[in-house]
């Protein structure tokens, strides 16, 4: 009854329930904090626009981001992964979503950020539908926890539009 | 002489009882866990609920011996999802993130492209030649939660497996030695 495995057995089981609350209490704090992010994002350039040998169509851009994540963190935050993606219909997609950056932001002093870059992946449509296309960009945001449920949601920004030839 | 036959009936019938009822009761933990786990099947629609983080490639989101909840339904795969998939060829699930995703009118079939956080390339490399994409069957699941370190108890079971033997042993021992 009072035996050294019966003591061990005990207070092993008591140890991994209270971390099992805790890790369940931290994850469910995430819910109290309601994020109010902010994003823009500029296409400052076309650096050129052409169609692949294989008939898809690629485009270069240069993008100016900036944002501001910080009211994501928590202290169940362990980082936020950020992406840019352009997103557009074709008569052969009902959606295409492309990625064109993203990053890690490791922590809230980082989270207010402007950066000016050129596509970090190759923005390829799936055959050839760029001229002239309409598309959104959208800031998406991951928000990856010290332990529990992980967060996504995103910003959309409409009104983009690629040229009607290539260059 | 007819004393001693008693009692040692007594202690054999004893000895019968005791044996069975841990029979029992080792069948109950067996049967449980089992339940348990197939319950998780149903609930999360996937094969395989719960992964353990294997390499580097997603640092420093996930790191080696962290567990992945995954989960799996209908809703179509987005871009920024990750994903557990499988590829043709391969045994081992890959954990990566989806950076690409098209999404055809008529079908509403997807073809998907992944890519580890921690990697410079996409994963058309991880692919067998000449894939492009993944389609909605490569993929098992996504992953909704996580939980730090836990997984290290796999990872040291599959690469010392004397470590495993040794603990399968001393539970069964601890089992059949144990009274109550």
């Amino acid at each position: 009854m009072h035996s050294f495995g019966y003591r061990a057995n005990a207070l092993v089981t008591f140890a991994v329930t209270i971390l099992a609350v805790m890790c369940s209490l931290a994850s469910l704090s995430d819910n109290f904090n309601v994020p109010t992010p902010t994003a823009d994002v500029k296409v400052l350039n076309i650096n050129w626009f052409q169609k692949q040998p294989n008939g898809n169509d690629e485009v270069s851009l240069t993008l100016n981001i900036s944002a501001d994540l910080s009211s994501m963190f928590t202290w169940n935050t362990k980082q936020v992964f950020v992406f840019v993606a352009a997103e557009y219909e074709t008569a052969q997609n009902a959606l295409n979503q492309v990625s064109l950056w993203d990053g890690i932001i490791p922590s809230k002093e980082h989270a207010k950020f402007w950066i000016h870059t050129t596509n970090k992946y190759r923005f390829i449509d799936q055959g050839s539908n760029l001229r002239g296309k309409d598309f959104n960009l959208t800031l998406h945001w991951h928000v990856m926890p010290k332990t529990g449920k992980m967060f996504a949601d995103k910003i959309v920004m409409t009104g983009y539009r690629l040229p009607e030839e290539y260059r | 002489m007819g004393w001693i036959g008693e009692n040692l009936g007594s202690i054999r019938s004893l000895q019968t009882r005791q044996s069975l009822t841990q029979a029992v009761n080792l069948g109950l933990v067996v049967t449980s866990a089992l339940i348990l786990w197939k319950g998780l099947m149903c609930v999360t629609g996937t094969e395989s609920p719960v992964v353990v983080v294997l390499s580097e490639s997603m640092e420093p989101g996930f790191q080696r011996g962290d567990i992945l909840f995954l989960h799996m339904n209908q809703d179509p795969i987005r871009a920024g999802e990750i994903v557990v998939f499988n590829v043709d060829g391969k045994d081992i699930p890959i954990v990566h993130r989806v950076i690409e995703v098209h999404e055809r009118q008529d079908t509403r079939e997807v073809d998907v492209l992944t890519k580890g956080d921690n990697n410079l390339k996409d994963d058309r490399l991880l692919y067998p030649y000449g894939q492009l994409w993944l389609q909605k069957h490569h993929i098992m699941g996504r992953a909704v939660g996580f939980l730090p370190y836990v997984g290290w108890v796999t990872i040291i079971m599959n690469e010392k497996p004397v470590i495993k033997y040794l603990i399968i042993g001393a539970l069964g021992l601890m089992v059949m030695t144990s009274k109550e």
